[in-house]
C-alpha cells in the first residue's frame, strides 16, 4: 500500500477541466516510457529472434517492405497522408501527455519516414525535404517508446479524411520490433502463455475446473438456484469463449456469473473449455499474423472435440474484433457450427436476443443503488459490430443494461460510440511498467466520466472489455474516484435476473 | 517553332508521362496489394452499395474531415472544389467545339481563382499558426502549398496584368492533344504557370498527392462489414486451409 501511494505521488495526473482542452506541445515529455523488453526465452516461444539480431538495421527495412508487400492498408496509409492534423487533438494519449510524438499522424511519421526512405523515389533522392530517416538506433529506440503508447483504439481512423488507422502501422512496427528480436515483455509472455497452457493467466485445467465449482458453490448459496458452470462438456450447444480474467478477476467474474444466470434461465446447455479458455488474442496487438491464427485455432479445435452447435464470446474488446472479424477468415469455414445464428455472437447479443423475445424477467429495483453510465469499448465501436445494423454495438449493451436498471446517462457526445476514448490500458498497455502512460492515457475518458458524475450523480462505470474493466479499477483511484466504481454489463445483468420461484437474495 | 515552345512541348509531355505512368503504377499496387483481413472502421455499411455511398460521402463531403475539424473541412473544401471548378473550365483549352457548359462556366474563373487562393491560405495558415500541425508539417508539405498558390495566382493574375492570346494559347494546348505542334506565346505569365503546372503534375505520384487514388482503396472506408456472413480470404490469409488435415496457416517464414 505505501508503495502505492508513493507511486501515485510520482506520477503527474493530468487536471481535469469542465471543457476538453486540447494541450501545448511539450516535446519528449514521453521519451522515458518504454515497457520492459520481451526475454529470450519467451521471444523463442513465439518464433522471434531471441534478442537483436546482428544486422538489425537491415533484418527491419526488409520487412518492413514485405510487411507493406502483403497489406494493402499499410501501403494506402503510407501514401496517403496529407498531415492535414485532423487526428492531431484525437488521440487520448496526446490529450493525457501533451508529447507530440503521441499525435496520430507523428506516430505513424516515425515509420513513414523510414518507409519513404528505403521505399519512395522522393525519400532516396530528397531525404530532408519530405521528412526520410534512415534506419538507426535512435529511430528504433523512438519506436519502441511511442508505438508503446498506441493503444490501437482507432479513434483517429474515424477521423482521418482517408480512414487511416494509426493500429494497423502500430501493429506492423511492433511486428517489425518483435522480428528483429526486440519484443515487449507483457503482450509476448501472455502469447506464450496462451501457446502452452491455453489462457493468458496461465491457469491450467485443474485450477480452472476448482475456480469454476467454487463459482457454482457461490451462486447456489447466493440465488439458492443450481446455476452450472460447465467446463468441456461434450454435445453441449454453445462454447462459450471469454477472456481469463473472467475467472477471477474482480468486477470481471461478475459478468461471467451474469453469462451463467442468463443460459440458465434460457436453458440453453453451454460449455468452456480449457483447451480454448481464453477469448484474448494479443497476437493482433503485435501484428503477427502466424501467433494470431496459432491463438484462434484452439477455438476451432475445442468446439470441435466437444461437438457445440453455436460459439459465444464472452465481454472482451480486442478479443471480440479477432472474433467477428477474424475467425472466419482464420479459423474459419464454420460449417460444422448451426447457421442458424451469428458465428461466433456476442454475449450480448445472446442476452439482448432473449430480453427482446422477453424470455428473462429482470428486478430492476435491485439496481436501484446504482446510476449507470456506459464505457463504450474501442475495439467494439470502431473494429467491430453486433446486431444485424451498424451501430448494434451501441444500442445493444445499453438496451440490456436499460432492461436491468432504473437510472442510466451517457457520457458527452463526443465521447461516446465511434467517438469513444480508450480506457487508456488496451493494445497490450496493460501493465504496470506503462502505469504512467495508462493514468494520463485515462484522462479524457475521466474527464467525461466526471461530468456525468457532477451531473447525474453517476456512480458506476458498466464495460464489456476485460482490459478496460482491469484499467478502470486501477486508475480510477488517481482522478478521486473508487476503484469498485467500475463493472461488468453482465454483472448488472446478475444482479437484476430472475431465476425462479426459489429465489432468494442475501 | 521557337526555343520556348519545343522546351514547353517537351516539358508538358515529360510530365504528363510521369503522371500517368506514375499514377498507373500506384493504382496497380493498390488494386493487387492483397488485404488479407476485415478492417472496416465501425460502423460500416453491411452491403457494397453502401460502401459505395460512404465512399462517396467522404470523396465527395470530406465526411470524416468535418467530423475532425470545420476550420480545416471549410479550407480544404473551398480549395478543392473551386479547383475542380478550375479544372473543368480548363476543358476549354482541350475541346473544340468547346462543350456548352464548359462555356457557361467561363465567367467564374477569377472568383474560383480567388476562392481557391483563400482555400489554400487558410491551410496555410493553419500549417504555421497551429502549434500541433505546424509540428508535423515538413518542407516538402510547405512547398506543396507554395506549388498550389503559384498556380493559382499565376492563372489568375494573367487576367489582370498579362492577358495573352486566349486563341493562341489554345492552338497550342489544342495542338498538344491532337500532336499537332503550335508556338507558344512567350508570356512570362503563361510560363510560369505551365511550368508549374508541368511540376505538380510530376510529383503527383511521387508525393502525399497521392491521396487523390488512396482514397478508394483504403480498406477501412472501403470493405463492406459482413465478415460473419461471408468469409474473406486474401493473400496470406488465402493460404490458411483449416479442413484439409491441415490445422495451422503456415509458418513465420513462410508469410510473416
Amino acid at each position: 500500500m505505501a508503495e502505492r501511494i508513493a507511486l501515485m505521488s510520482e506520477i503527474k495526473v493530468p487536471v481535469l477541466s469542465k471543457s476538453r482542452t486540447v494541450p501545448f506541445l511539450e516535446p519528449g515529455a514521453m521519451a522515458h516510457s518504454k515497457p520492459f523488453p520481451a526475454g529470450p526465452e519467451i521471444q523463442a516461444r513465439l518464433g522471434f529472434p531471441d534478442k537483436l539480431v546482428p544486422d538489425w538495421e537491415k533484418v527491419a527495412v526488409n520487412k518492413l517492405g514485405d510487411l507493406v508487400k502483403q497489406s494493402r492498408a499499410l501501403r494506402v496509409f503510407l501514401d496517403s497522408c496529407v498531415k492535414c492534423g485532423a487526428c492531431t487533438d484525437k488521440c487520448h494519449y496526446f490529450l493525457g501527455t501533451a508529447d507530440p510524438k503521441n499525435m496520430p499522424v507523428a506516430r505513424q511519421d516515425l515509420l513513414r519516414s523510414v518507409y519513404r526512405r528505403y521505399y519512395t523515389f522522393a525519400g532516396k533522392f530528397f531525404p530532408g525535404l519530405v521528412g526520410a530517416r534512415d534506419m538507426t538506433k535512435e529511430v528504433l529506440d523512438d519506436w519502441y517508446s511511442y508505438f508503446h503508447q498506441c493503444s490501437q483504439c482507432r479513434r483517429c481512423s474515424v477521423f482521418c479524411p482517408f480512414g487511416i488507422d494509426t493500429a494497423e502501422i502500430s501493429m506492423a512496427a511492433r511486428h517489425i520490433m518483435s522480428s528483429v528480436g526486440l519484443g515487449q515483455k507483457y503482450t509476448n509472455e501472455i502469447i506464450s502463455k496462451v501457446h502452452n497452457i491455453g489462457n493468458n493467466l496461465g491457469l491450467p485445467e485443474p485450477a480452472l475446473a476448482d475456480t469454476l465449482a467454487s463459482l457454482e458453490e457461490d451462486v447456489k448459496e447466493e440465488t439458492g438456484v443450481d446455476v452450472r458452470f460447465p467446463l468441456d462438456i461434450k454435445g453441449a450447444e454453445v462454447l462459450v469463449v471469454t477472456p481469463s480474467a473472467d475467472f477471477f478477476a474482480e468486477p470481471h467474474i461478475d459478468g461471467l456469473i451474469g453469462y451463467a444466470k442468463v443460459f440458465h434461465a434460457a436453458g440453453v446447455s453451454w460449455t468452456l473449455s480449457s483447451h480454448a479458455s481464453e477469448a484474448s488474442n494479443f497476437s493482433m496487438f503485435i501484428g503477427s499474423h502466424s501467433n494470431l491464427q496459432r491463438v484462434a485455432v484452439r477455438i476451432r479445435e475445442a468446439a470441435q472435440e466437444l461437438g457445440v452447435r453455436r460459439i459465444i464470446v464472452g465481454e472482451c474488446g480486442h478479443a471480440w474484433r479477432v472474433a467477428y472479424n477474424y475467425w472466419n477468415t482464420l479459423i474459419g469455414p464454420f460449417d460444422f457450427l448451426d447457421r442458424n445464428y451469428p458465428i461466433p455472437q456476442h454475449i450480448c447479443e445472446f442476452t439482448h436476443d432473449l430480453i427482446d423475445r422477453g424470455a428473462l424477467r429482470f428486478d430492476k429495483s435491485v439496481n436501484d443503488d446504482k446510476v449507470v453510465t456506459f464505457h463504450d469499448s474501442c475495439n467494439v465501436s470502431r473494429a467491430s459490430r453486433m446486431g444485424n445494423h451498424p451501430g448494434g454495438q451501441f444500442t445493444i449493451p445499453r438496451a440490456i443494461i436499460r432492461a436491468c436498471c432504473n437510472h442510466f446517462y451517457d457520457m458527452a457526445p463526443e465521447t461516446i460510440h465511434e467517438k469513444t476514448f480508450c480506457c487508456g490500458g488496451g493494445g497490450g498497455l496493460l501493465t504496470d511498467d506503462l502505469l504512467e502512460l495508462r493514468v494520463k492515457g485515462a484522462a479524457p475518458r475521466m474527464n467525461a466520466l466526471r461530468q456525468v458524475v457532477e451531473e447525474h450523480g453517476v456512480n458506476h462505470v458498466a464495460a464489456i472489455c476485460a482490459i478496460c474493466k482491469s484499467q478502470f479499477a486501477k486508475v480510477l483511484p488517481y482522478y478521486q474516484f473508487p476503484m469498485n466504481m467500475v463493472g461488468s454489463v453482465h454483472g448488472l445483468v446478475s444482479k437484476a435476473i430472475q431465476l425462479g420461484p426459489g429465489i432468494k437474495r442475501v | 517553332m521557337s526555343v520556348v515552345t519545343v522546351i514547353y512541348t517537351l516539358l508538358l509531355y515529360l510530365a504528363a508521362a510521369v503522371f500517368l505512368a506514375g499514377i498507373t503504377r500506384k493504382i496497380i499496387s493498390y488494386a493487387y496489394t492483397p488485404q488479407p483481413l476485415k478492417i472496416p472502421t465501425t460502423p460500416a455499411p453491411t452491403t457494397r452499395i453502401g460502401v459505395i455511398i460512404r465512399v462517396a460521402r467522404e470523396v465527395i463531403l470530406f465526411e470524416s474531415l468535418f467530423k475532425a475539424n470545420k476550420w480545416t473541412w471549410s479550407f480544404g473544401w473551398i480549395f478543392h472544389y473551386s479547383m475542380l471548378l478550375l479544372l473543368l473550365r480548363h476543358l476549354f483549352y482541350f475541346t473544340d467545339p468547346v462543350w456548352s457548359w464548359v462555356l457557361a462556366i467561363q465567367p467564374i474563373g477569377d472568383y474560383a481563382a480567388a476562392a481557391m487562393l483563400i482555400g489554400l491560405a487558410g491551410l496555410w495558415c493553419r500549417r504555421l499558426l497551429v502549434d500541433r500541425i505546424r509540428y508535423i508539417s515538413s518542407l516538402s508539405d510547405h512547398l506543396m502549398l507554395a506549388l498550389l498558390v503559384g498556380i493559382a495566382a499565376s492563372g489568375l493574375a494573367m487576367n489582370y496584368f498579362d492577358y495573352p492570346d486566349i486563341i493562341a494559347v489554345k492552338a497550342f494546348s489544342r495542338g498538344l492533344i491532337t500532336f499537332k505542334w503550335q508556338p507558344l506565346s512567350a508570356i512570362p505569365l503563361l510560363m510560369l504557370h505551365l511550368a508549374l503546372v508541368a511540376i505538380l503534375l510530376i510529383v503527383f505520384p511521387l508525393s502525399k498527392l497521392l491521396h487523390a487514388p488512396g482514397i478508394f482503396f483504403s480498406p477501412a472506408i472501403n470493405q463492406v462489414d459482413n465478415p460473419r456472413e461471408i468469409r474473406w480470404v486474401s493473400g496470406w490469409s488465402a493460404e490458411i486451409n483449416n479442413t484439409e488435415g491441415k490445422k495451422h496457416g503456415g509458418t513465420d517464414s513462410a508469410h510473416e
